[in-house]
């Protein structure tokens, strides 16, 4: 029986502990090697801070791999090493871009690597904190509404007078104790628990009440309430806070979700719609989406835009690039946050900006697969949530880097320059991490029956 | 330094990456395509089952007619159907008779119906397909008192 024997899968418990290390050390070599390019290219010889950077980078990995050894034996051993791997390459270009802008004299005072490489190390405090207090990812659904309820605080923040600011024409930021931070990023993660708790409650009336129209299963008009409040929701943060990328990023994380606890394409269809008439609107109405598109459009239309810059330096690097510390990714604006990816493609080229997706799509593809062994629906839908935000962060900014659509501002996740974004990945991390370590635990020992199939489909191999 | 030590050094860090990238495939590579089970470790498995010692499956089968079937493992237990004269249809959709919590199976999945006398376990044409005793289920195949269903993680029992 050979479609048996080999469709069989045995699905043994095993920590794989040893391979994370294995990889985490992989990890860090390529971060050091990074480091330590960039120092013999642009500075002329091994920079004397590479075993500070080493030891840091390496330190903080050892301890999110220990803190997984004690409290989360069973969690995925590849999402922690592509974590490490993407934040240790940010933090190695964050600091080859502090080296160009010193060259060209547009230094700002302090370099900005070792401000990146502190936020990695509260990072890790809260991955920390979230592996350690969150034993269960179950319990948090007693927090449904209070996440809600804080998601929409953190989102409408910057909103008010006093701690909102103004960076860079949208008002997102709040500046507490003379530090700004992005609480959309927060909000990301209080949301998207709180759509998985509310629409495993509500699933089953989205799902069973509808009729159907030219093949789709449309849904009732009274339960459309909830997708037009998070379309109205969304509608706002673009309104008051001009950030396209977080409206979107809400929107989408909604829909994906509404999508995948009720199977029914109809959402998507009425969520399409509704997104496309929203970006018409705001295309029609706001003047920086209308310079965003018409920037995306015709790139040369704008004098010095970064979109034209960074288009220039992806073409300049090629397929191979031009190494690590031979381009002049500087030269663009905000080289080392909204268009960080644009300077990786300067100097790792294709073959390197393929490398750098592939590891975004292998988290993306382990955090889908966590909600697939996941066993309640609260922590597949947490698990798709967070793996979906993680999708659509990575195509808005790359997308928008590269040309394919209009360019917004939404962090590249852990490259990019910026403390909270960092911090909230790490977190997102740590939940995905603690939701596969259940999906992956043993579960209770299984009936005689099944050992017996397991062991006779072992015999026929 | 020269062109040449540099194109070195550039080729040689995007080797790494892909290394990074490589070593994380066939790390995973066991989760799309199934872990090979060792003949060694599965040798060591089997004793280890002190529970088994009715492997010679086909002589538990009784004569008959079956009349249940019931999940025989994980948190849906006990779930089981009794057969009647209606056709039993297993799978995840919400208007099945066995309403599986399997991520594996598919919306219709099995059926089990009675014909000629005797029951039979038939495919809907599932994604992963039916076993019955560890035989891949292509056409209605009879169902006998003692046989396990194996649909996607769940195993099902034939029983009296």
């Amino acid at each position: 029986m050979s479609i048996a024997s080999t469709s069989v899968i045995q699905i043994i418990p095993r920590t794989r502990r040893g391979v994370e290390l294995f990889l985490l050390l992989i990890a860090v070599g390529v971060s050091v090697a990074a480091y330590v390019n960039i120092g013999i290219t642009a500075e002329e010889g091994v920079p004397a801070s590479t075993g500070l950077y080493a030891a840091g980078i390496g330190l903080l990995a050892l301890i999110a791999h220990l803190a997984l050894r004690f409290r989360a034996p069973y969690a995925d051993p590849v999402i922690l090493p592509c974590a490490v791997l993407l934040n240790g390459l940010g933090v190695a270009m964050i600091h080859r871009i502090d080296l160009g802008l010193t060259a060209i004299g547009r230094t700002k005072g302090v370099p900005f690597a070792p401000q990146q490489i502190t936020w990695t190390a509260v990072g890790v405090v809260g991955f920390l904190a979230v592996i350690i207090v969150i034993r269960d990812h179950r319990r948090l659904q007693a927090f449904t509404y209070t996440l809600g309820l804080a998601g929409l605080v953190l989102l409408v923040l910057p909103l008010v007078p006093g701690i909102g600011a103004n960076v860079n024409g949208a008002p997102i930021w709040i500046r507490v104790a003379g530090m700004s931070f992005q609480p959309g990023e927060f909000a990301k993660v209080c949301l998207v628990i709180f759509f998985a708790g509310y629409l495993v409650v509500k699933r089953d009336v989205l799902t069973l009440a509808g009729r159907r129209f030219l093949g789709l299963d449309l849904p009732r008009a009274r339960d459309l309430g909830p997708i037009l409040i998070a379309w109205l929701v969304s509608l706002g943060v673009l309104v008051f806070e001009s950030d396209l990328g977080s409206s979107l990023l809400f929107f989408g994380l909604f829909l994906f979700l509404l999508y995948v606890s009720t199977e029914r394409a109809g959402w998507l269809i009425i969520g399409g719609v509704l997104f496309a008439g929203g970006a018409y609107f705001a295309y029609a109405t706001f003047g920086h989406v209308h310079r965003r598109v018409t920037d995306w459009l015709d790139p040369w239309a704008i004098d010095g835009g970064q979109v034209k810059l960074g288009l220039m330096g992806q073409a300049w690097g090629g397929i191979l690039g031009r190494g690590l510390g031979q381009g002049h990714p500087e030269a663009t604006l905000y080289a080392n946050s909204d268009m960080i990816i644009s300077s990786m493609a300067e100097e790792l080229g294709l073959t390197g900006l393929i490398a750098i997706i592939l590891i975004y799509t292998l988290i993306i593809e382990r955090g889908l697969r966590t909600a697939l062994g996941c066993r309640d629906i609260f922590g597949k839908l947490i698990a798709t949530g967070l793996a979906m935000s993680f999708a659509l962060q990575v195509f808005v900014i790359v997308g928008g880097v590269t040309g394919l659509i209009p360019l917004t501002g939404l962090a590249t996740p852990f490259m990019a320059l910026g403390g909270t974004s960092l911090v909230a990945n790490w977190a997102i991390i740590a939940l995905l991490l603690r939701i596969s370590d259940q999906a992956r635990r043993p579960q209770t020992p299984a009936a005689p029956v099944s050992d017996e199939t397991i062991a006779m489909a072992v015999q026929k191999q | 330094m020269s062109e040449l030590t540099l194109t070195l050094i550039k080729l040689g860090f995007l080797a790494l990456l892909w290394m990074f990238v490589l070593a994380v495939l066939s790390v995973i590579r066991s989760d799309l395509f199934g872990a090979k089970v060792d003949s060694r470790a599965a040798a060591a498995a089997v004793p280890q089952n002190t529970r088994t010692p009715k492997t010679a499956k086909p002589a538990k089968k009784r004569k008959g007619l079956p009349a249940s079937v019931t999940i025989a493992d994980g948190p849906q237990a006990g779930v089981g159907a009794s057969l009647t004269e209606e056709p039993v249809i297993i799978g995840r959709g919400s208007d099945c008779q066995i309403r599986l919590d399997d991520d594996y199976s598919s919306t219709r999945h099995a059926r089990l119906f009675m014909s000629e006398g005797q029951w039979w376990v038939e495919d809907l044409g599932s994604t992963n397909g039916t076993y019955l005793d560890g035989q891949r289920v292509t056409r209605p195949v009879p169902a006998e008192i003692g046989g396990s269903i194996r649909i996607g993680r769940t195993t099902l029992n034939i029983a009296k």
